[in-house]
């Protein structure tokens, strides 16, 4: 075997593990046997068109969806409340309401309520915590600011602060460059970069920019309804897969907008 | 002291005015930030039923009535949350529901030894010492469960999606505030009026939105409308002999107004 980044990925914990899992709306399958297995310290990356199931597979893995058949584990238990400390989330779509009384520091405070526990309440360090948060994405002058009156790309900054600044052992994050400029998203790469060498963080990220994944994630698949793992023959250690999706001879795959297995069904091309 | 006072039963409306507008103000934070205010409807009309068994039953219609309000509070909150019906048509069955059943425990009992019509639309005569005691100990009972978990109820009310993600018990926390939301209905029911309560559920907080967009000014704010309304509303139905729920929930409007006019100057 060829010595990469994800050498012995064996040997590290495994965060996230789907095991056949499936999942329909309406009668309709959403996911198809999706076999997934995502590592202490790296990132990986989710492409596919939309409507191809990416969010749906986050909300398999957060526990917010139950899959109709097929087993999921968190930090090797089922998803559930306990879990749910150590995970980092940005969703792809905030429901929140612009005109919530809330500063961007309170925001970003949230992040922190749940290990906080109940009967607890943020004091002058959590403050500080989330401060150093929001400078990491140079966020830190808007702090006192009304969430509400930010632009969509700072309230991103802020979400994806919000995500980060409880220590998370894994990140969920789904589209997190939407509306972001390119100088912030190089910048939020590198920090993910960075979580991952220095604290062995893992993330699972989707995203629509290809370029952007397959220069920053250290695996990618593509999510289809069904998940095809694309890259060097090395990074897809899970043979039996690569079998079922490609056929006993499988060929190296270089993922680009033209990926036939995933996008054949699909007019868009990113 | 001024004359309105030498009554004991000013004394206590005013007592009972002042405890229900720093707990109304409070939930009404929350009732207008998660747009609550329908259910608030529902679950004050709801206390009629519970008012009206009470009667019947010959026992207090403040415990028929919390029965009643928690109930049908947690099983909107619950049906809501099946997601095969929206809440706002639960809070329609279950409204209708609990007004029918109160018209039918009506109908049943022989004699009419409680006010409905003072329960329905506030009267001020009616507070008693011991509704006194009972607004003190249930409206702290509110206030201070809202204390404990303001920090929860705040992240739900914001993002519901990423506190529940986060480990907050979101589900929990659902039912934990439609029931402070049912407690505080019934223990203002007696003054503000059954009809009537909903408005203060919604005012104090909408009107201080207007004014703030900064959470502990909002609180702030939303106590200081309820305490001019309640009080205010007092004083004038006192002297011009006007119903006293009706003038308390006026005069909130009238501040409402008020500030919805200035913040629309100040854009
Ligand atoms: N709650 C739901 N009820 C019914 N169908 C749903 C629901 N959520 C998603 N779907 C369907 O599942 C499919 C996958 O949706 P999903 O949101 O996972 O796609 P996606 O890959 O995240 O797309 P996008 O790139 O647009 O974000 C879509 O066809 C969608 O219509
Ligand atoms: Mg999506």
């Amino acid at each position: 075997m060829k010595t990469t980044a994800q050498e012995t990925p064996s040997k590290r914990p495994v965060y996230v593990e789907l095991d056949d899992v499936w999942v329909a709306y309406d009668g309709k399958w959403i996911l198809k046997s999706i076999i997934l297995q995502c590592y202490a310290g790296e990132i990986f990356g989710i492409v596919g068109p939309n409507g191809g199931g990416k969010t749906t597979l986050l909300n398999v893995i957060l526990g917010l969806v139950r899959p109709a058949k097929g087993r999921v584990k968190l930090f090797d238990q089922p998803p559930g409340t306990n879990s749910r400390l150590d995970i980092g989330y940005l969703p792809q779509i905030s429901r929140a309401d612009r005109s919530f009384p809330v500063t961007v520091l309170d925001v970003v405070m949230m992040g922190l309520y749940s290990k906080l526990g109940f009967f607890n309440r943020p004091d002058r360090q959590s403050k500080e915590i989330a401060m150093n948060q929001l400078s990491q994405v140079h966020m830190e002058d808007y702090a006192t600011r009304p969430f509400g009156i930010l632009s969509g790309g700072q309230q991103q900054r802020v979400n994806i602060a919000r995500a980060l600044v409880s220590k998370p052992k894994l990140l969920i994050l789904d589209e997190p460059s939407t509306g972001v400029d390119s100088v912030a998203q190089e910048d939020f790469y590198e920090l993910l970069a960075k979580l991952r060498d220095e604290q062995g963080i893992s993330v699972v990220m989707v995203s629509h920019d290809i370029g952007m994944m397959t220069s920053h994630a250290d695996r990618v698949a593509c999510l289809n309804t069904q998940l095809h793992y694309h890259g060097e023959p090395d990074s897809c250690f899970i043979p039996d897969v690569q079998e079922k999706v490609y056929g006993k001879d499988m060929k190296v795959m270089v993922h680009d907008s033209k990926c036939v297995t995933c996008f054949h069904r699909h007019e868009d091309h990113d | 002291m001024i004359e309105i006072f030498r009554f004991e039963f000013m004394q206590n409306a005013f007592m009972a005015g002042m405890m229900l507008s720093l707990v109304l103000a409070v939930v009404s934070f929350f009732v207008v930030l998660r747009r609550l205010s329908f259910i608030g409807v529902g679950v004050a009309h709801s206390a009629f039923g519970g008012v009206a068994l009470g009667a019947l039953l010959g026992i207090s219609p403040t415990l028929t009535a919390i029965g009643f309000a928690v109930a049908v509070a947690n099983a909107i909150g619950y049906i809501g949350k099946q997601g095969k019906l929206s809440t706002d048509t639960a809070i329609g069955i279950f409204f209708s529901l609990a007004m029918a059943l109160g018209v039918i425990f009506i109908g049943m009992s022989e004699q009419y030894n409680v006010d409905l019509f003072g329960y329905l639309f506030g009267n001020i005569l009616a507070i008693t010492r011991t509704d006194l005691v009972i607004i003190a100990v249930l409206g702290t009972l509110v206030l201070a469960s809202i204390f404990i978990f303001f920090k929860e109820l705040l992240f739900v009310a914001y993002d519901r999606e990423v506190a529940l993600v986060s480990g907050m018990p979101v589900t929990f926390l659902d039912h934990f505030f439609l029931t402070i939301l049912a407690l505080a209905v019934v223990i203002s029911m007696k003054i503000i009026g059954i009809v009537l309560v909903s408005a203060l559920l919604v005012i104090p907080g909408a009107a201080a939105a207007q004014i703030t967009r900064r959470y502990v000014s909002m609180i702030a704010v939303a106590v200081v409308v309820a305490l001019i309304s309640t009080i205010g509303g007092l004083f004038i139905s006192y002297y011009a002999d006007l119903a006293s729920g009706a003038t308390i929930v006026t005069l909130a409007s009238a501040i409402f107004f008020i500030t919805f006019a200035a913040s629309q100057i100040r854009k």
